[in-house]
């Protein structure tokens, strides 16, 4: 694994999850909106999982 | 990465950073309560609405206008706007139709006896002056312009944090904590990570909300560029007096007819910034999830009622409507308010950990140690 991959793969699934689900939650309602949410709480999930994990 | 590009990156980050720390502390602050406005309003205001002549006929549109004109004698109509969820009808009027913000009065009229609405309470105004103080600080469009480069100085510093993330994490896993280190490396850590998870909603609510500031900038500019054609026409007319115009009610009706597909949503009345000097702008917004937010207006001529017809808006005007709610946060109920409020949170602790970060550094802070160069 290269090391640009090792450094910025987490942070670029977050990336794409949040910014995926700022979008999808605008383009519908309903399911769509649970997908935003769901999306968009990835960066608190890290957070709280680098916080909270066995070390 | 070599030692020279890290320092040049640094030096990037340390000063676009130190120009717009506090400020985007404030609109941190000032955003995290203004996120739940609609709540705050809510639960402020419990009594429901009660129209006052339910089941009489409603009043039409020239009625209303009427009274808001005699509640304001002297005043010229600017906006009106329509509430969704109840027969209130919402006029702003001015001394002048180019009137600035701070010299129009709104006031709310129900549909269903011309009486006035009272306005909702706002414990003492708080709400209103944080999202004055958020949008412009109290100083008009010089204040919007400003907070839009600080909110340009930001992105800088975001994109050279996250140039510097790469070789700070070279020696690290991802979510690194070093939570037995001292405070200094806990602040270095927790920076890092909650600036790299944040960066997707922070560049999307920074940007848009850059984009926000230059709102009257797009409008007068879209006004000037798109609607010259129908200005024209008329190279010596002044802007009619509300005594001098046509029916209101039919050129709304004319307007909902011209775009079947579309809602009402406001109308702008001749000599605004969202209207030329001759014409009703009946602004219309879709019927879908996205295309709410865009809106488009008919354009009908104020003294002759004649129908110019529906305006489609240019990708410049509808990037700006789609800004604010990406800037809000209020396109997905309450579960994303409360995402946008702890996102909001933790943009705040990068921003104070990295001031914190910056004192140590200096010097500033004595009592803590520097022991490694920060990221």
């Amino acid at each position: 694994m290269s090391d640009l991959m090792r450094v910025f793969g987490w942070p670029a699934l977050i990336f794409a999850l949040s910014l995926g689900g700022l979008v999808l939650a605008l383009l519908g309602d309903g399911v769509w909106d649970a997908i935003g949410w769901a999306g968009l709480s990835s960066p608190a999930l890290a957070v709280l999982w680098a916080r909270f994990r066995r070390a | 990465m070599s030692q020279t590009a890290i320092r040049i990156w640094s030096g990037v980050h340390t000063w676009t950073s130190l120009v717009c720390t506090l400020f985007l502390l404030m609109l941190c602050v000032t955003g995290l309560p203004i996120i739940f406005h609609d709540e705050f309003e809510a639960a402020l205001n419990p009594s429901v609405f009660e129209p006052g002549n339910p089941q009489g006929p409603m009043l039409d549109l020239d009625q209303i206008l009427e009274r808001s004109l005699d509640n304001r004698p002297g005043e010229v109509p600017l906006f009106m706007s329509f509430d969704i969820d109840r027969p209130v009808v919402n006029v702003t009027t001015g001394p002048t139709p180019d009137a600035p913000g701070g010299a129009m009065w709104f006031e709310r009229f129900d549909q269903t006896d011309g009486s006035i609405v009272p306005a909702p309470v706002d414990a003492g105004g708080v709400m209103d002056f944080l999202v004055q103080l958020h949008t412009d600080m109290f100083l008009g469009l010089s204040g919007k312009l400003f907070l839009g480069a600080m909110g340009v100085s930001f992105l800088l510093a975001i994109v050279s944090g996250v140039v510097l993330y790469a070789p700070f994490m070279r020696k690290h896993r991802f979510g690194v904590l070093r939570l037995d280190r001292s405070l200094r490396t806990r602040m270095l850590d927790y920076h890092n990570l909650l600036g790299v998870v944040t960066l997707a909603w922070v560049m999307v609510v920074g940007g848009t909300g850059v984009i926000n500031t230059l709102d009257d900038v797009i409008y007068g500019y879209w006004r000037d560029a798109a609607l010259s054609d129908l200005i024209a026409e008329y190279p010596d007319r002044p802007v009619p007096t509300p005594q001098e115009m046509a029916s209101l009610d039919l050129a709304v009706n004319a307007a909902i007819a011209a775009a079947p597909d579309m809602r009402l949503q406001f109308v702008a009345f001749p000599g605004g910034t969202f209207s030329t000097d001759f014409h009703y702008a009946i602004f219309l917004h879709g019927d879908t999830p996205v295309t709410e937010h865009l809106i488009a207006p008919v354009l009908v001529d104020a003294v002759t009622g004649e129908v110019a017809g529906l305006r489609q808006m240019p990708w410049y005007t509808k990037a700006l409507a789609l800004s604010q709610p990406l800037h809000f946060g209020d396109y997905a109920g309450l579960p994303l308010k409360l995402l946008w409020a702890a996102l909001d949170i933790l943009a705040i602790i990068v921003l104070v950990s990295g001031l914190y970060l910056w004192a140590v550094r200096k010097g500033y802070l004595k009592f803590a140690q520097r022991t490694e160069v920060p990221a």
